[in-house]
Parts: structure tokens; C-alpha cells; sequence
């Protein structure tokens, strides 16, 4: 996008497309399916107001939310579908491969095992809550120097584990790294350049 | 995912109320509790657990690690697998145990999963997780594919002809060498249960995996004083270095004077159908010389009535040199 700054198009990108195509695409859906009154939010609390949905109220990156969740929502659906934040990413849905990484009051769980609701009050940090694009988190400018990902779709959930090592018991050598990044995996294989990221933001604390 | 209703009860004794109500508490129960979550939700997802009401344990009061009087230490039911492993009493008093949970799973799932959670953490055999197949544990009565089919990492040791599903657990071979007990509060009051007698052999119920009954809430689990001068290791073998199950694995507590065996205390995993205690090698050890010639003797006898299927012959000569393995560990640490 950037490439083409003349263009008297706005600029939109992949993921603003994505959102508001998707988003009008659900509220079609709903509005066949259910009653107005039920697709739209109430009493301030985001979420669909459907039949034995709980209320919770979540702080997601320094910011409360109050929600209403189906008890089977999982923090990760919850994450990107009812607070649209979608740095967090779906890869097994099984806590097998890490992608869905994300803080709890400080320490680093799969979101996807999960449920929402089992967190009412509790703090929740994403990827987008540690830096923002003209402010990146050391951990990120690291994974960008150091070329840490290649398809990028684990990404999010590596800097989410490597932020929390830092606050972990964790041996100086790569092998110790590597042990503790292990819940994390990435199938293009950046694993050196990720261990490289880390151990150079672990120096510089 | 099925429906279900959340609850977050007051105090444990709603929670056992609540959960007295089940029709079981084995495969299939109808109310669950749930903690870190891990192997519940993991479960419900596949369909393999449909549990109409879900209890949140998390809140209760039981996340301390505490001396106990006579020495020992307790253990609450939902102490976070990581916050154990790195307790300085278990880092210094009992090895074996901590080594064992950071052998386990991954650093996320160490940080959700609990300490009862890991007790009742359930088999990953494929059939098992699999609903479009029989199986015996999860549907009684339907066969177990996995005899005929693919089980080169299941059990060969209390396997039945009903099921061969391997526990999982790293923590729990850990406590079985340890001889913890497990406290459960129940609707007819608490009770103590070592951990020997807490796990069932699949026979012809392999549903029934513990002695646990409908409201039974595992409150925590107690460890004996630790022995002094006793050597602990945890080795586990598995097909990659890190985030895996173990093939086999050996728990060792092991005491040694003036070059012999006064005492051992040995566990196995990955290849049994419950954290499998061996008294066999721990009889074969007593009083002997600890040297390499009698461990293997006591892997021999560890693994006597070990019984293979189609794909996993391997596992008894692993186990063996595991445990050798391991003794061997710990009689030069």
C-alpha cells in the first residue's frame, strides 16, 4: 500500500477490507437469522446477546472491557472475534503449536484451552498491547533485525512466549532458549533466527 | 463444543454439592471441573467430553504450597504445574518431582495446568480422541482399534484386551516414586488415598480410570518427608527433544551406603496404563550393589510381565535402558 502513495484511492488495507466486508456479511446473516434487538449490544457489553451468554468484564491491553460471552468462547475466539483483535492467531486450536499465545496476568498461556469466561477480571495482554509499528517492543525490533519468521503466522504468538522468558528461569545458552521456546512452532522454520532475536534482546536487558 | 452451564462456586463444599449431582465421575461425566484447562477444553472440543455443567475451580483456596507437620509438604489441587516445578522446597527436597513437570508439556501449558489436573489428565491415544472410531474407554462396549491399529506409543505394561491407552502424565510417575497421597473432599467428607490405590487397570472397564466418585473434588496432594541423603532423577526418552510425550520414562529415588542399595524407589511412564510403580525393580535393588550389572537386573524384573502389541516392541528394551539409565544417573549424582 505504501508503494503507491498518489493514488487518490483511500488506502485500505488487507485487514481493514477483511473486517468491514466480514462484518457486513455477519450482520446480514444475523439479521436473517434473529430478531434486531438481539444482534445489537446491550447494557455497553460487547458480544452477541444470545441465549445463556455470560458477562465478563476482561482488561485487554491496559483497557477494560466489559463483554458477554457464550461460556463455550474461548480467550482466543473471544480475542478476535468479539474484540477484533486479530494479532492473535488460530493455528491447531489444540494447544499444540502455540500460535494463539497470549499474557494472563503477566504469564504466557494458550488461549485456545481456554474458556473466556474462566478470566472475568483478569488481565490479558495480545501482540497488539506490547508495540505499535512506530514503537515496536524490543522483542519485535529483534525479530525484525534478526529476520525471525518467514510466514509470519506464528509470529505473534513466538514474541508473545520470548517476552515472557524474559521474566522466566532461563539458562544463558541457546539450548536453554530453545527448551523453553519449544511450545512454539513455526513450519517455515525460523527457529536459529528466533533464538537469535531472543538471546540479542536478552543481552540488552 | 456442546452447550454446557459455568459455575464458579463459593467454596469447595458448592463445588462437591454441585458435582455429587453427576451420574459418574469418570469417562463422560456429565458435570466436570475445570482448571487450567488443558486437557478439558482440549476434550470438550473433540467431543470426547460433553459435560452439561462445567465447575471453575480456580478461585478456590487451593494454590498454596505448604510444610506439612511430619515434614512433608502439600500440594493445593490448583497450584500451576510451572509455580511446583520451581518451588525452592521441591527444587531442593524433591528432585525428581520437579524435574518431571519441566519435562512436561510446554511453558504455556506448565503455566494453566494444575497439579489435580495433571492427576486426572487422560490418554492421548488417537482412538481415544477420535469420536468417528470405537473405543472402549470413551464408548464401553465398542472395541479398541487401537490392538488391531496404530499403537506404537501405547501401553505394554496392565494393558488389557479392552485397552492399551497409555497415561501421559510426566508429574504423576514423579509422585508414584514420591508415594504421594491424594486428598479428595466428597459428599460423605474427605479422605486420603495413596497414590498407588488412585488409578484403576483398564480390565474390562477402561472408562473407569480412578477410584473417584460423583462430587469427589481433589483438594491436594501430600508428599512424605523427603528421605535425606537420597539421590532423585527424572529421564524421560521421547521422539523429539522437547513438547512430547515420553516413549518411556523412569522416576528414581534412590538412597545408597558404603556402595549398596538401602533404599529405591522407582516409577515408570509412557509405557504403562497408569503411572506404573515398579516394586519389582525396587525389590531387585534392595540391599545389592548399585552398580550397572544389578540396574539392569531391576529393569529386567520392571519389565517382566510387559506385554508388546504390532508396533511397539521397542518400548520394553527402551524402558530397560531407560531405568538403567536413570540408576545410573542417580547412584553418581
Amino acid at each position: 500500500m505504501r508503494d503507491n502513495p498518489q493514488s487518490g484511492h483511500s488506502n485500505p488495507t488487507r485487514r481493514a477490507f477483511l473486517l468491514t466486508t466480514g462484518s457486513t456479511a455477519a450482520a446480514t446473516v444475523i439479521a436473517a437469522c434473529v430478531p434486531a434487538h438481539a444482534s445489537s449490544t446491550a447494557g455497553g457489553a460487547d458480544g452477541p446477546n444470545i441465549e445463556g451468554a455470560v458477562p465478563i468484564r476482561l482488561r485487554i491491553n491496559g483497557k477494560d472491557r466489559q463483554l458477554r460471552v457464550d461460556p463455550r468462547t474461548t480467550l482466543l475466539d473471544c480475542l478476535r472475534e468479539t474484540v477484533a483483535l486479530t494479532g492473535t492467531k488460530k493455528g491447531c486450536d489444540h494447544g499444540q503449536c502455540g500460535a494463539c499465545t497470549v499474557h494472563v496476568n503477566g504469564r504466557r498461556v494458550n488461549s485456545c484451552l481456554s474458556l473466556a469466561v474462566m478470566h472475568d477480571g483478569e488481565e490479558i495482554t495480545t501482540i497488539e498491547g506490547l508495540g505499535t509499528p512506530d514503537a515496536l517492543h524490543p522483542m519485535q525490533a529483534a525479530f525484525v533485525a534478526h529476520d525471525g519468521y518467514q510466514c509470519g503466522y506464528c509470529t505473534s504468538g513466538q514474541i508473545m512466549s520470548a517476552v515472557a522468558l524474559l521474566k522466566e528461569p532461563c539458562g544463558p545458552d541457546d539450548a536453554a532458549v530453545k527448551e523453553l521456546m519449544s511450545g512454539n512452532i513455526c513450519r517455515c522454520g525460523a527457529y536459529a533466527h528466533i533464538v537469535a532475536a531472543i538471546q540479542q534482546v536478552r543481552k540488552n536487558v | 463444543m456442546h452447550t454446557f452451564e459455568f459455575i464458579r462456586p463459593a467454596d469447595a463444599a458448592a463445588a462437591v454439592a454441585t458435582a455429587a449431582q453427576a451420574k459418574t465421575a469418570q469417562q463422560g461425566a456429565d458435570v466436570r471441573f475445570v482448571a487450567g484447562g488443558t486437557t478439558l477444553v482440549d476434550l470438550m472440543k473433540l467431543n470426547v467430553e460433553m459435560p452439561a455443567r462445567v465447575i471453575d475451580v480456580n478461585r478456590l483456596p487451593l494454590d498454596k504450597v505448604e510444610a506439612t507437620p511430619d515434614g512433608g509438604l502439600k500440594i493445593g489441587a490448583t497450584v500451576r504445574n510451572s509455580d511446583l516445578a520451581h518451588h525452592p522446597t521441591v527444587q531442593r527436597d524433591y528432585a525428581v518431582l520437579s524435574q518431571a513437570l519441566l519435562a512436561g508439556a510446554s511453558a504455556q501449558l506448565r503455566n494453566m495446568a494444575t497439579t489435580a489436573g495433571n492427576l486426572l489428565q487422560r490418554t492421548r491415544c488417537m482412538y481415544f480422541r477420535d469420536t468417528a472410531m470405537p473405543c472402549n474407554k470413551r464408548e464401553p462396549g465398542t472395541g479398541c482399534p487401537a490392538i488391531t491399529g496404530s499403537n506404537r506409543t501405547l501401553a505394554v505394561l496392565g494393558t488389557s484386551e479392552h485397552c492399551i491407552a497409555t497415561n501421559p502424565s510426566d508429574m504423576c510417575v514423579a509422585m508414584a516414586a514420591l508415594e504421594a497421597t491424594i486428598h479428595v473432599q466428597g459428599p460423605k467428607g474427605s479422605r486420603a488415598i495413596p497414590i498407588g490405590d488412585f488409578y484403576l487397570l483398564p480390565g474390562s472397564t477402561p472408562n473407569r480410570e480412578t477410584v473417584l466418585e460423583p462430587g469427589d473434588l481433589v483438594t491436594h496432594v501430600t508428599l512424605p518427608a523427603p528421605r535425606s541423603g537420597s539421590n532423585q532423577v527424572y529421564l524421560k526418552l521421547r521422539d523429539r527433544a522437547s513438547y512430547e510425550f515420553a516413549l518411556a520414562s523412569a522416576a528414581v529415588v534412590i538412597t545408597i551406603a558404603g556402595g549398596n542399595v538401602t533404599q529405591a524407589r522407582i516409577a515408570l511412564g509412557g509405557v504403562g496404563t497408569k503411572p506404573w510403580r515398579s516394586r519389582e525393580a525396587e525389590a531387585a535393588l534392595a540391599g545389592k550393589p548399585a552398580d550397572a550389572t544389578n540396574f539392569r537386573k531391576a529393569a529386567e524384573a520392571a519389565m517382566r510381565d510387559a506385554k508388546p502389541q504390532s508396533e511397539n516392541k521397542f518400548k520394553i528394551e527402551l524402558a530397560k535402558r531407560c531405568l538403567t539409565h536413570a540408576l545410573k544417573m542417580a547412584s553418581t549424582a
